[in-house]
């Protein structure tokens, strides 16, 4: 027999549908036969683990990167990475990109008349610790303008890549900010029917951990789907 | 903890345009590897519904679990991402498990699970990638769920010693078999 999966199927609502065509892209890019329930085998129930060696100290610091400071108003981004039961995800590889303080990515695509930052790359990444926490410290990137509908109009977010204990934990997604006018108008932020799933995307303003005369912070937790502590679970 | 009061999992977001930003680093870390022992290449391209090619997306292969010489890069052998090019091109040299059992005994054919990502996808697609002429694909359990006459779409045909072609298709005729999990 195949083993069982320790992935739970999605709460309903909490997850995009492929095909969504307020968002253009989705419309030819989409497969329409159904999708297959994988029964998972021990592929699915395992995950890469990767070596402390590949990040630098530094990768969690987008503001260092480059001979002076970026333009923007710097910010701490921290939280805590968990899965389905409540656990830390420890060691959880945590990939971030982001446009800069004027709503431009350092991407050969992006033709939005808006400023390169020569200080500012837009890339971090970082491990969770023990306790399953990540910190980034980093600038508000501004919104910018995209092709799917007229005046369209991205709200202001940081781009997440995670992984946890089973390739199936893989979760890629964005965070945004409190209080932005743009994200009602915005159909990404809006493919997640469950309005309560779809808030939490929003970080909060987490004034405990901002640093006084240095920077605000945002506190966002992140879960991924299945069981951090499965016994394929190697040390790092 | 009760089942009912697991967490909800963090809903995902499209990867967009501008992921190479934050994810060609990993790649750049890859050791470069030729195809030889357990090492296949596998090439091919990524297609939408309208057979155009996808010049944006990212694929990651995972073998799973098996047997690998540890690498003092830290990064992990049975694991790759790759990127398509602008003719919707991609190629990645990967593990090919020699696994042809499952725990209990049954018979599994040599296989990655496939991760798919690009503007456009609100969430990833997850595939399985075979090898043409394995001698365990007519046996193995996943590929039997899968209806027969699209099994073909999930199986990678050689293409000189070493090298696999295999191509993914996101819509239409010969659309690729993707799970939901």
């Amino acid at each position: 027999m195949i083993r069982v999966s320790t992935v739970q199927e999605a709460v309903p609502g909490t997850q995009p549908e492929y095909h969504f065509p307020p968002y253009v892209s989705s419309v030819a890019r989409s497969p329409r036969l159904p999708l297959i329930r994988l029964s998972e085998t021990l592929t699915e129930r395992t995950g890469p683990v990767f070596g402390h060696g590949l990040v630098r100290p530094q990768d969690n610091d987008l503001t260092v990167q480059h001979e002076e400071k970026p333009i923007g108003e710097r910010i701490i981004v921290h939280g805590r990475v968990l899965d389905e039961d409540g656990r830390p995800v420890r060691g959880a590889l945590v990939e971030i990109w982001q446009a800069n303080a004027a709503g431009r990515y350092r991407h050969k695509v992006d033709n939005h008349q808006a400023p390169l930052d020569p200080n500012f790359s837009g890339a971090g990444r970082t491990f969770t610790d023990d306790q399953g926490l990540y910190e980034f410290t980093t600038i508000i990137p501004g919104p910018y303008p995209w092709g799917n509908h007229h005046n369209a109009w991205r709200p202001a977010h940081i781009h997440f890549s995670l992984f946890g204990a089973g390739i199936l934990s893989r979760l890629v997604t964005q965070m945004y900010f409190p209080g932005d006018p743009l994200q009602p108008l915005d159909p990404i932020f809006n493919s997640v029917p469950d309005e309560a799933a779809r808030n939490r995307l929003i970080a909060r303003l987490d004034m405990n951990r901002a640093e006084p005369g240095y920077a605000l912070a945002f506190a966002w937790d992140i879960v991924l789907r299945g069981r951090s502590d499965t016994p394929f679970e190697q040390e790092r | 903890m009760n089942p009912t009061t697991k967490l909800i999992p963090t809903s995902s977001q499209t990867v967009g345009p501008f992921f190479q930003i934050g994810l060609q680093y990993l790649l750049d870390r890859a050791p470069v590897m030729q195809p030889g022992g357990q090492f296949v290449e596998i090439h091919g391209r990524v297609l939408d519904r309208d057979g155009a090619p996808v010049p944006d997306a990212v694929l990651e292969f995972w073998s799973g679990e098996a047997p690998t010489n540890p690498d003092e890069s830290g990064y992990p052998a049975n694991f790759r991402r790759a990127l398509s090019d602008d003719q919707g091109r991609y190629s990645a040299v990967v593990l090919k498990s020699p696994r042809t059992k499952l725990e209990d005994g049954q018979a599994e054919a040599p296989h990655l699970c496939v991760l798919v990502f690009m503007r456009g996808l609100l969430r990833n697609l997850v595939s399985r990638v075979y090898f043409s002429n394995d001698a365990e694909i007519p046996l193995d359990l996943v590929l039997q769920e899968v209806p027969p006459e699209r099994r073909k779409t999930l199986i990678a045909r050689p293409d000189g010693p070493g090298f696999y072609h295999w191509d993914i298709i996101l819509q239409g005729h010969d659309e690729t078999v993707f799970f939901t999990w």
